[in-house]
């Protein structure tokens, strides 16, 4: 079986987050009730206002688990596990997977189920976390609730709702202030959720080209340009121990150790008010604990230097990135390499091979908090080919 | 006996009789002389000389179904626990709102189901009680003796007395807790876990045992029928923990069967002899002699993807099995 094969084989999964009353369930709705020619099972959480009008609705509890591994980073939502695993039983009777989380939700463990939980991983794949944010309200939110502060940095596509209930000035305001927390994501202005399907399902959102995209004189003025990306996406081929000869505990699937002590990854629960500044007319904020940094080597880097560095800094860092997502060339391999991380669960997979009009180059993007742009840059440039 | 050869193995490969299940197959095993088979479209179908019978049972899926040969329980996605005994007519049992994600079956009629954090059990004579354990539940098994069930869930086993009033007895341990098993002589509890691991404890000082080192989950256990040994799938062979000592497996090397280069999906213990079934993700599925480790092709690699379902007859003449595709059939061992 071809890779291609073995990914249209997994079903899609597209994680609904947002804050409360941001539209998530006139989204949803509209997602099932309009003509598509698909049918969705959907996973709603049980606190969810919600009628929904489907064939396949799940109601979950929102079961946030820990590994056994003595790492507070590596929790996965328990309930989405048997959930998805007795959907699996179904096969074939729906195309795709929407979950639903509640507005309080840390949208880690729902996109860290998709990498720590083997069977999960080989029977679906996750295509985006998609947040719904509300114009009138975000700044706030983002203000007073880390969830939702959180939600955003963590999405791959976020519509910006309720449009019509704000002036075109307190808009750039508030994308302004998504962009300082997560210029990767796609912003799609709404009203009522009113948004073609195609660009928010099946999107592949998860796969990481869009980080190739922007450059870093794009981060600074997003004129909202979206490249098309193709589809390849990172999956989840971890290297087991194969020894079962006595009971020695087996390593994790996340990059950490066993006797760390974490503390709590709790976000920045502070507002200690945010630097503001302008480019070119668009203003940029820049939240004090939570940002993003992008690294390039313009060229190929030595797997041998960075596959060592990149396991490091998941054990000794994770706790504070968000989201981690890298695209690399390495020495003497045609394909490029594909490096996705949630906290300090890092999984990195061989894809296609560059084509010939690309130009071989390493990017590595990180969204989280408290992030050592200097430490990290210094690391990354080491590992140069 | 003779058999003929295949890939080097003695083969039962000619004695296999093939059924296009067409959904998931959640258990297979006997019931009398049928075969039977819980499927992921909601149907129970039957194998007997006379053919196929598909009984439509549950509304959506079946979720989960144990099978001692000779009552089958079913829990579906439309929340009803249905009994096959005597033939292929259900009687409802039980129902609870939401999926029923676990059942069991007990000693003297006494049939047990859960629906997230609501376990529910009921005795031969109907009497029904109800508990409500910390977290989902994901696994439950009845004690060889006595009235008593273990519930697995996330942070441990509750093992919940029906009949006694107050609190479960809690065999806590960090992690989640998925699969969950008594020793035949009830000495002790084995959960399969989210980790690649089992956890086991000795029921009467709850004293720990670690059995760890998969390459990937568990997710099937079986005691041998001398009670001597926990084959478990979850790797590229079939590991088998000594539990003959008081102490269970702590110290010794668990014996492995069957190293082949696919993971073993389900085990099942022969209920007479000394030999284990084991079938793999690879659709193969071989059956092995504990002592020596000789092997038998029953089943070769081949379409259907991973056998989900494995069951032997009541006397160990026949094994059942079905995959994730829909493939099923059975295999009838020679008469020596």
């Amino acid at each position: 079986m071809s890779l291609s094969e073995a990914l249209s084989d997994k079903t899609p999964v597209t994680v609904l987050t947002g804050y409360l009353g941001a539209g998530k369930t006139t989204l949803l709705n509209r997602i099932l009730s309009e003509q598509h020619g698909k049918k969705y099972a959907v996973i709603v959480n049980e606190f969810g206002e919600i009628g929904i009008d489907n064939d396949l609705v799940v109601g979950a509890d929102e079961e946030v688990f820990e590994m056994n591994n003595g790492c507070v980073c590596c929790t996965v939502r328990g309930d989405l596990i048997r959930i998805l695993e007795g959907l699996m039983r179904r096969k074939g009777k729906f195309d795709a997977i929407i979950v639903e989380t509640t507005g309080l939700a840390d949208p880690a463990p729902v996109a860290q189920t998709f990498f720590i939980d083997e069977e999960v991983g080989r029977k679906a794949r996750l295509d985006a976390v998609v947040t719904v944010a509300d114009a009138k309200w975000l700044t706030e939110r983002l203000k007073d609730a880390p969830e939702a502060k959180s939600q955003i940095a963590f999405a791959d596509v976020i519509l910006l709702n309720k449009t019509d209930l704000v002036s075109g000035e307190e808009l750039e305001e508030v994308e302004a202030r998504i962009r300082g927390l997560n210029p990767y994501a796609r912003i799609i202005r709404t009203e009522k959720c009113a948004v073609p399907l195609d660009a928010v399902l099946d999107k592949g959102a998860f796969d990481l080209d869009r980080i190739l995209a922007l450059e870093p004189a794009f981060l600074e003025a997003d004129d909202h340009h979206h490249h098309d990306h193709d589809h390849g996406h990172g999956h989840h081929h971890h290297g087991h121990g194969h020894d079962h000869h006595d009971d020695h505990e087996h390593g994790p699937d996340c990059g950490c150790g066993h006797d760390h002590a974490h503390e709590d990854h709790g976000h920045a629960h502070h507002d200690h008010g945010h630097g503001e500044h302008s480019h070119g007319g668009l203003k940029h904020y820049h939240d004090e604990h939570m940002k993003s940094v992008a690294l390039e080597i313009p060229g190929d880097v030595d797997p041998h230097k960075f596959m060592p560095w990149v396991n490091d800094l998941a054990q000794t860092e994770g706790q504070n990135f968000l989201r981690w997502k890298g695209i690399l060339a390495f020495k003497d391999e045609p394909r490029r390499f594909v490096l996705q991380g949630v906290h300090m669960i890092l999984d990195g997979d061989l894809q296609r091979e560059w084509k010939a009009e690309e130009k071989r180059r390493s990017k590595l993007v990180f969204i989280g908090k408290d992030l050592d742009e200097a430490k990290l840059r210094q690391g990354f440039e080491a590992c140069a080919a | 006996m003779s058999l003929s050869t295949e890939s080097g193995y003695p083969s039962l490969a000619d004695r296999l009789t093939p059924v296009e299940a067409g959904a998931y197959v959640v258990a297979a095993s006997f019931l009398g002389n049928a075969a039977v088979f819980a499927l992921g479209d909601g149907a129970v179908l039957f194998l007997d000389e006379g053919g196929e019978l598909r009984v439509p049972a549950h509304e959506g899926a079946v979720m989960s179904a144990v099978c001692d040969g000779r009552t089958l329980v079913t829990g579906g996605d439309d929340g009803k626990v249905l009994l096959f005994a005597a033939g292929d007519t259900p009687e409802p049992v039980g129902d609870a709102p939401g999926w029923i994600d676990a059942v069991a079956l007990g000693p003297d009629g006494a049939v047990a189901w859960s629906a997230g954090k609501r376990v529910f059990a009921r005795d031969g004579k109907g009497d029904l009680r109800s508990f409500e354990a910390p977290s989902s539940v994901r696994g439950l098994a009845f004690a060889p003796k006595g009235y008593q069930l273990a519930v697995a869930r996330y942070g441990g086993v509750s093992l919940w007395f029906p009949r006694v009033a107050g609190p479960a007895k809690e065999l806590a341990w960090k992690g989640s807790h998925l699969d969950v098993t008594f020793a035949p002589d009830g000495r002790f509890v084995v959960t399969t876990m989210q980790e690649n691991a089992l956890h086991g404890w000795r029921v009467a000082d709850g004293a720990h045992m670690r059995m760890s080192g998969y390459p990937g989950k568990v997710r099937s256990m079986d005691w041998t029928s001398d009670g001597k040994w926990l084959a478990t799938a979850g790797a590229d062979a079939a590991i088998l923990w000594p539990f003959q000592a008081k102490d269970g497996p702590m110290g010794k090397a668990p014996k492995e069967l069957g190293i082949r280069p696919a993971k073993v999906s389900r085990v099942a213990s022969h209920p007479r002899a000394g030999v284990v079934a084991l079938a793999y993700e690879d659709g193969c599925i071989l059956i092995v002699r504990i002592s020596d480790g000789a092997e038998i092709l029953a089943r070769k690699p081949g379409p259907g993807g991973a056998v989900t379902a494995l069951g032997w007859d009541r006397t160990g003449a026949r094994l059942a099995f079905g995959t994730e595709d829909g493939a099923a059939g059975t295999i009838a061992l020679p008469d020596e």
